[in-house]
């Protein structure tokens, strides 16, 4: 009978175990549904010439491409660290996710424009093949233009360093130098 | 100097905690009445400095301090003051402060309100929840201190508060809740020094059963005000998520459910003993699970604090302590001799057993769909979120099961009842109810719907039986007049519960049959129907608010030649953040909710409205008031107060000193 009495305190233990497990999860490392296989083809304009592009316009990588809209506040506030990625070098091409193009344009003009292209992602559809959770998400296209990583929520230094820079080996050290202004946020 | 001198008084507070924590234990241990009359001292002691850090705080968020991170992070200089104010506890570090002072709140309350109870109970009991303020105090000093400055580069302004905490549900649903969450931890306090004085019986139940009944209530009416500002703030019109933060007060609330029945049986009657224990620890743990849920960035959710892996990771320590260590505690102590079973099949002790059976399942129903997605992902088996789909398949049931239960409870007898006699008082009262949920759809229109005549018979049910109650208490029909003294506040505290509950089942079940919403682009001078209502887009404008700017439209609402309302959605742009905010427009009646939202302006002059009739959602507020005022009344029963005067018998026979 004494036995029935520790019941509770062994599932609490499982419980906990669990628990603990947990606090070592991501809750916002989101597979993408595509990892490991190419960027999804696509037929959009792009956002500037308004000519037709398709995936083969993404090469050659390694590249980012972030996905972005004038309505996310974050991206906002992750814009200033993508310049200064450009500037290093980085390729990052731009999927402009559920977007009003004309204030994408300004938006570019007036914060400066990091992006080699735009994918104009209008209604989504790009965003929808791609899996894409929210805006801002930044993926990694290998050379072959290949999904190699995604990360969900805003680019910063400590995120570039600690995920994203091992597929950019000639630039991590230089960033480590040379810090890119926008990174304190 | 102000939050220097809050972090020291929170520094201060941690040494009382930590000598109530000791000395009034170790004095029970060795039988030193000295020590143990030092409890009261001690938990004052935690109130007043915890009170001192928490006024320093808020002085801090009055004066727009932005040199103190919390304030710079969470207010603004434009801020009305109010919001400053509640601000404070719309953020992790302050809302552990407040959590600290209910806690202290509640302990010098127990200090004031058991002062016939025998000292050394008195004393074990404020020593565990003095432990429970060690663990919160050090929680808030070592990881999460809401004193910490910003220096030497002090904002110029703050960040704002977030602006869907703006509002004034927001300036009391946190405190509220707290109140709910935290006086948990009286229950247990009580429980855990029952089983270390080895003394686990009715007189136990009766003394934590009026703070069980409190802390229930104020839990309720948390919950209720939490429901009712999702409803009119987050602009959607949903009045309940499923979210894993609604589900950490949700637990609790339904364990609490099933120890609020489970001690009127073993205060009653003496039996359920170790089954009453074991939930009184649940209640709490579940409420330290939601905290843990909340603030260790486990799961996400919509309204989940920042997520710090080293402040979870302190929680599940102290998590590990305080539950592993009472369970542990009620493995070795808990009663082994089984309470001799004297009562029947037909009783209602067994009707409270429902109750207890099915408020334990819900609980391991929302606790496994809660904890789901986290089982997945550890296992590396994806990512999973479990949504209404689940929650509602099984949980809806189970309400539905245990109803037709609850109007039998109240008019049954203890140990042992018939079944014949329950059908000779429920039989006609029964059958009107019958013929009233067919009849619905006749007598107010509309088509006949069975989720809702089912609403209504059950509903219809457990009102009756509480009528039924009521009027057998007065002794109508007795000859005898009317017996008002019969309505003890504890009876009419249980009434309007169980009438509460009703009306929630009612209100829950006809607005998701009969809601009627509309997604539509209008322009001044659209019109557009629904629910029987008109509604016409007059007019837009652009108007200035304290620290956000608002586009508005004007809608006119009519019905025949009546205008029922003119109602104003705004769409509001805060200016500290950028952030956007939706403010719905509500007409509100008993019968129906009228409500208007913004969406986005599309083109010039034209906006994306969605417009909703929801008849009846104001019951699931009404039900849930009624709830959490009915259980607060039940303390006004004057036997609670007998009770506490009675127990003033000497210190070593009612204490369990000897043992």
């Amino acid at each position: 009978m004494r036995v029935k009495r520790f019941i509770p305190l062994a599932v609490f233990a499982l419980l906990a175990l669990l628990l603990f497990k947990g606090l070592s999860i991501d809750p916002t490392a989101l597979p993408a549904a595509r990892l490991g296989q190419p960027f999804p083809d696509f037929s959009q304009p792009e956002l500037l010439t308004e000519e037709l592009i398709d995936a083969s316009a993404l090469r050659p990588g390694p590249a980012l491409v972030n996905v972005w809209a004038t309505w996310c506040y974050s991206c906002r506030v992750e814009h200033p660290y993508l310049l200064a990625l450009a500037e290093q070098g980085v390729p990052i091409y731009g999927l402009n996710y559920k977007d009003d193009s004309e204030k994408a344009r300004q938006w570019l003009a007036d914060l400066g424009d990091p992006y080699r292209l735009n994918i104009a992602d209008r209604d989504g559809t790009v965003g929808l093949d791609l899996g894409v959770y929210g805006a801002p998400e930044t993926y990694v296209l290998g050379a072959d233009g290949v999904i190699l990583h995604r990360h969900v929520g805003v680019l910063d230094q400590a995120v570039f360093e600690q995920d994203i820079g091992q597929w950019f080996p000639a630039l991590a050290k230089l960033g480590q130098a040379n810090a890119p202004e926008g990174s304190a946020q | 100097m102000i939050p220097e001198i809050g972090h020291l008084a929170l520094i201060i507070a941690f040494v009382f905690a930590t000598g109530l924590a000791v000395i009034p234990m170790w004095g029970a241990v060795r039988g030193n009445i000295a020590a143990l009359n030092l409890a009261p001292t001690l938990a004052m002691g935690v109130l007043v400095f915890v009170s001192i850090a928490f006024a320093m705080l808020a002085i801090s968020f009055l004066d727009d301090d932005f040199s103190v991170a919390v304030v710079a992070a969470n207010s603004n200089s434009l801020l009305p003051p109010i919001f400053k104010f509640s601000a404070l506890w719309g953020n992790h570090e302050g809302s552990l402060l407040l959590w600290v002072l209910i806690l202290s709140g509640w302990m010098a309350a127990v200090s004031w309100f058991s002062q016939g109870l025998p000292r050394v109970m008195v004393a074990r009991v404020l020593s565990v929840m003095g432990m429970i303020a060690i663990g919160f105090l050090a929680f808030s000093l070592l990881t999460s201190n809401p004193f910490e400055r910003l220096l030497p580069n002090i904002p110029l302004d703050g960040n704002d508060l977030n602006p869907l905490l703006q509002d004034p549900g927001l300036i009391i649903h946190p405190p509220l809740l707290y109140m709910g969450y935290v006086g948990l931890s009286v229950p247990f306090a009580f429980a855990i020094a029952a089983l270390l004085g080895g003394r686990l019986d009715a007189s136990w139940a009766r003394w934590s059963r009026p703070w069980t009944n409190v802390a229930w209530g104020f839990l309720s009416l948390g919950i209720m005000l939490g429901s009712w500002w999702a409803y009119y703030e987050l602009g959607w019109g949903g009045w309940w998520f499923w979210d894993p933060v609604e589900n950490a007060s949700f637990m609790p609330w339904l364990m609490g459910t099933a120890l609020v029945h489970s001690l009127a049986v073993t205060e009653k009657r003496g039996v359920f003993r170790a089954w009453t224990v074991l939930l009184a620890i649940f209640a709490f743990s579940l409420s330290l699970l939601g905290t843990f849920l909340v603030r260790s960035g486990v799961l996400t959710s919509v309204h989940a604090f920042a997520s710090d892996p080293e402040r979870g990771l302190f929680i599940l320590i102290f998590l590990a302590l305080v539950i592993g260590g009472s369970l542990l505690l009620y493995a070795l102590r808990a009663p082994t001799v089984a309470s001799r079973i004297n009562y029947t099949a037909v009783s209602r002790e067994s009707l409270l057993m429902v109750n207890n059976l099915v408020f334990t399942v819900s609980t391991i129903i929302v606790l496994l769909g809660t904890l789901f997605p986290l089982v997945m992902d550890a296992f590396s088996l994806g990512k999973y979120s479990v949504g209404p789909p689940y929650f509602n398949a099984v949980f809806v049931p189970l309400m539905a099961l245990v109803m037709p239960f609850m109007a039998i409870g109240p008019l049954s007898r203890w140990r042992e009842d018939s079944a014949a006699r329950w059908l000779h008082e429920l039989l006609v009262p029964g059958a009107v109810v019958v013929v009233f949920a067919v009849a619905v759809p006749f007598l107010f229109g509309g088509e006949f719907n069975v989720w809702i005549a089912l609403a209504v018979l059950l509903a219809g049910w457990v009102a009756v039986g509480v009528l039924k109650d009521l009027w057998r208490r007065l002794g109508v029909g007795s000859g005898y007049g009317l017996r008002w003294q019969a309505l003890t506040p504890s009876f009419l505290g249980m009434a309007m519960a169980h009438l509460g509950f009703a009306a929630v089942v009612m209100g829950a079940v006809v607005v998701t049959q009969l809601n009627e919403e509309r997604d539509l682009l209008m322009e001044v001078g659209d019109v557009e129907f629904l629910g029987g209502y008109r509604f016409e887009l007059t007019g837009l404008s652009r108007e200035a608010g304290p620290n956000y700017m608002a586009d508005q439209a004007v809608f006119e609402v009519t019905q025949g030649d009546q205008v029922i309302a003119t109602l104003i959605p705004e769409k509001r742009r805060y200016f500290a953040s950028g952030q956007m905010m939706t403010e719905a427009a509500i007409d509100a009646s008993v019968w129906r909710d009228l409500y208007i939202a913004l969406g986005e302006p599309i083109e010039e002059g034209a906006w994306a409205v969605r417009l909703q009739f929801k008849p009846m959602v104001r019951w699931l507020w009404l039900g849930g008031a009624l709830i959490g005022f009915g259980a607060l009344l039940t303390v006004a029963d004057r036997r609670y107060r007998r009770q506490s005067t009675r127990h003033s018998a000497p210190l070593a026979e009612a204490s369990g000193l000897a043992r």
